[in-house]
């Protein structure tokens, strides 16, 4: 009896801490979005109304008026795309490599790489503007394409596919082998196919990645029409260089809105798959 | 076009193991299956490493050498100057404000990182319903556009915004958080967590889930404590994740770049002003790209040395490893 009153008791302030825990992770996004729809006033109105007083999609109109917004959207939808499918293919090619062909210098190649890991484009910022402004290509989407497909997060998809890789048993190989396959059939209908949680996890950080990519476009990119969401969203400045909030809410919110609803539908794939990459050790 | 017929061998009888094959079928006695899976090696790896190769190593080759030249694009002119710039740095007034803002953010951010997303795996992993709910939650900040995110905390953290306001109502009265020095330090620090945390919390649950059970329930027929299982069986089973993501996190720390070019621009004077800011400033603000290099060089030789002192310590406290 006492003992199930007290697991009871504690059970209960378990989701009292998991809720005060949850309060900063929930209101942003929250506040974010009811603002986008509240006039600028009202964002600025205290006490802070949680629900819109009087819904309005006004500043959502303004978005598109300040800025080659729908252009900026296409960029990063656009890049974003390429990246991924350039690093699923890239990486899953060489981890394959990596994990299920022997061949000379195989232990060397695969250091080479990893040294990939230590050097973040963060480092290397500076040559790369100028082999991109040597290769013509500054203010072109090129170098937030190649970067990110070859670079660090690349060599990182390449560990968690190889990690992955070298779990399939090698008796599902040789039947293959005996099926006729060369290595590219066994690479393309049996191992990616018994990977898709590998595949998954690498595609939603090489997507995030790019999605979220800041420093590089900021670097490279000067024509506004060119510009992607992250770089756009601090454009939205008055004539004195303040914010305007609401335009930059909205803008913010249609940046953020579609991934989130994406990440809420396929929660379970999206953290199960992160969880499961061979990462945990 | 023209190619002549087929000549690959039929279907079912392809080589197998490392036999040569003198080609019935008209091809060359060297081309046997070992040569040609390892050509196959070669080709599969051929991007990634021709990758590497232009967008890794060639610009860290790139990196020391502009670091080696007086380069300044405004003032024109790519001269050698020999270690004119590691002098510079060794005498640059600001560098060592940078470098104490460099860590303490890094320090900040991974000592809250690791302990709150431990801290939140923990409370996942007990027993309780809808622990999902509060998974997809503390997660969810991944999924929200990092710039999107910094932008609405900025907001929040104005001097009339949304936190000084809930103080304000709770009868405190809250600092003006990104014009103070330590509390910009702070926010910046808080903000990126809160955003990234949920990865790690992630990696932790798995690893405590993959404990086995067993390992408990031994150690509470022989008395053990909560605390004790968790100094003596929880941590050493899920060290490896930890040094993993303590790594993974110490590098990151290194590259954040947005959060404090949206929240603080490197300020209140340069109290933000982390390593890849300032090497940003020189280089694209002040268009100095040999100091910009050779700031790169000591960014990068930061992340080599901390990544191999982590390294080395897998073996001082890590406790199994496969």
């Amino acid at each position: 009896m006492k003992t199930e009153h007290r697991t009871r008791r504690a059970r209960l302030l378990l989701y009292g801490l998991l809720c005060v825990l949850a309060v900063p992770f929930v209101f942003p996004t929250w506040w974010m979005v009811t603002s986008s729809l509240k006039s600028a006033n009202e964002i600025f109105a205290f006490p802070p109304t949680l629900l819109p007083a009087d819904p309005s999609l006004e500043a959502y109109g303004r978005v598109f008026e300040f800025a080659p917004f729908a252009a900026q959207y296409w960029n990063s939808m656009y890049i974003a795309a390429v990246v991924t499918v350039g690093t699923l293919a890239v990486s899953s090619l060489a981890g394959y490599a990596f994990a299920r062909i022997r061949f000379p210098g195989h232990n060397l190649l695969f250091l080479v790489v990893l040294v990939g890991l230590l050097i973040p484009s963060e480092v290397t910022i500076v040559p790369l503007f100028q082999l991109f402004n040597g290769l013509g290509m500054v203010d072109t989407h090129w170098p937030l394409i190649l970067v990110p497909i070859f670079g660090a997060p690349s060599v990182l998809a390449t560990l968690i596919m190889r990690q992955f890789f070298i779990a399939i048993p090698a008796e599902i190989e040789e039947a293959g082998r005996m099926d006729g396959l060369g290595r590219f059939g066994l690479y393309r209908r049996i191992a990616l196919p018994l990977s898709r949680p590998a595949l998954g996890a690498v595609a939603i950080f090489s997507f995030l990645h790019s999605w979220n990519l800041y420093l590089e476009p900021v670097v490279f990119l000067s024509t506004p029409e060119r510009f992607t969401l992250p770089q756009a969203l601090t454009q939205f400045t008055d004539a004195y260089g303040g914010p305007m909030w609401d335009v930059q809410l909205s803008a913010a919110t249609l940046s953020a809105l579609p991934v989130l609803i994406v990440f809420v539908i396929a929660q379970r794939q999206f953290v199960e798959g992160l969880a499961h990459t061979g990462l945990k050790g | 076009m023209t190619s002549p017929h087929k000549t690959t061998s039929p279907r079912g009888t392809a080589p197998r193991g490392d036999a040569p094959e003198a080609g019935p079928s008209g091809k060359p006695a060297w081309w046997t299956a070992r040569r040609r899976d390892r050509l196959a090696g070669y080709a599969f790896i051929a991007p990634q490493l021709a990758g590497t190769a232009l967008f890794v190593i060639l610009p860290l080759g790139l990196m020391f050498w502009y670091s080696l030249h007086d380069w300044n694009v405004l003032a024109g002119g790519f001269v050698f100057s020999g270690a004119e710039n590691y002098e510079r740095l060794a005498r640059d007034p600001a560098l060592p404000g940078v470098l104490r803002a460099t860590a303490a953010f890094s320090v900040g951010l991974v000592a809250l990182n690791l302990s709150l997303a431990l801290l939140l795996a923990i409370l996942l992993n007990q027993r309780l319903r809808g622990t999902v709910v509060f998974r997809t939650i503390f997660f969810s900040p991944v999924a929200v556009t990092l710039v999107a995110w910094t932008i609405v905390w900025r907001f929040l953290l104005q001097d009339d915004g949304g936190i000084n306001g809930l103080l304000s109502a709770l009868g405190a009265e809250g600092p003006n958080w990104l014009r103070g020095e330590t509390t910009a330090m702070i926010s910046v620090i808080v903000v990126q967590v809160l955003k990234n945390v949920g990865l790690n919390m992630v990696l932790f649950l798995a690893a405590l889930q993959g404990v086995p059970k067993e390992l408990y329930e031994a150690s509470t027929i022989d008395g053990a404590g909560a605390w004790t299982r968790f100094r003596r069986i929880t941590m050493p089973m899920i060290s490896p994740t930890i040094l993993l993501t303590a790594i993974i996190t110490v590098v990151g720390s290194l590259q954040v770049f947005a959060q404090i070019d949206v929240l603080t621009g490197g300020g209140p004077g340069t109290a933000t002003t982390v390593l890849v800011y300032y090497l940003y400033q020189n280089a694209f603000q002040f268009h100095d790209f040999g100091y910009g290099a050779t700031l790169s060089v000591l960014l990068f030789a930061i992340v080599l040395v901390l990544t191999v002192i982590q390294w080395q310590m897998r073996r001082k406290w890590v406790v199994h490893e496969d």
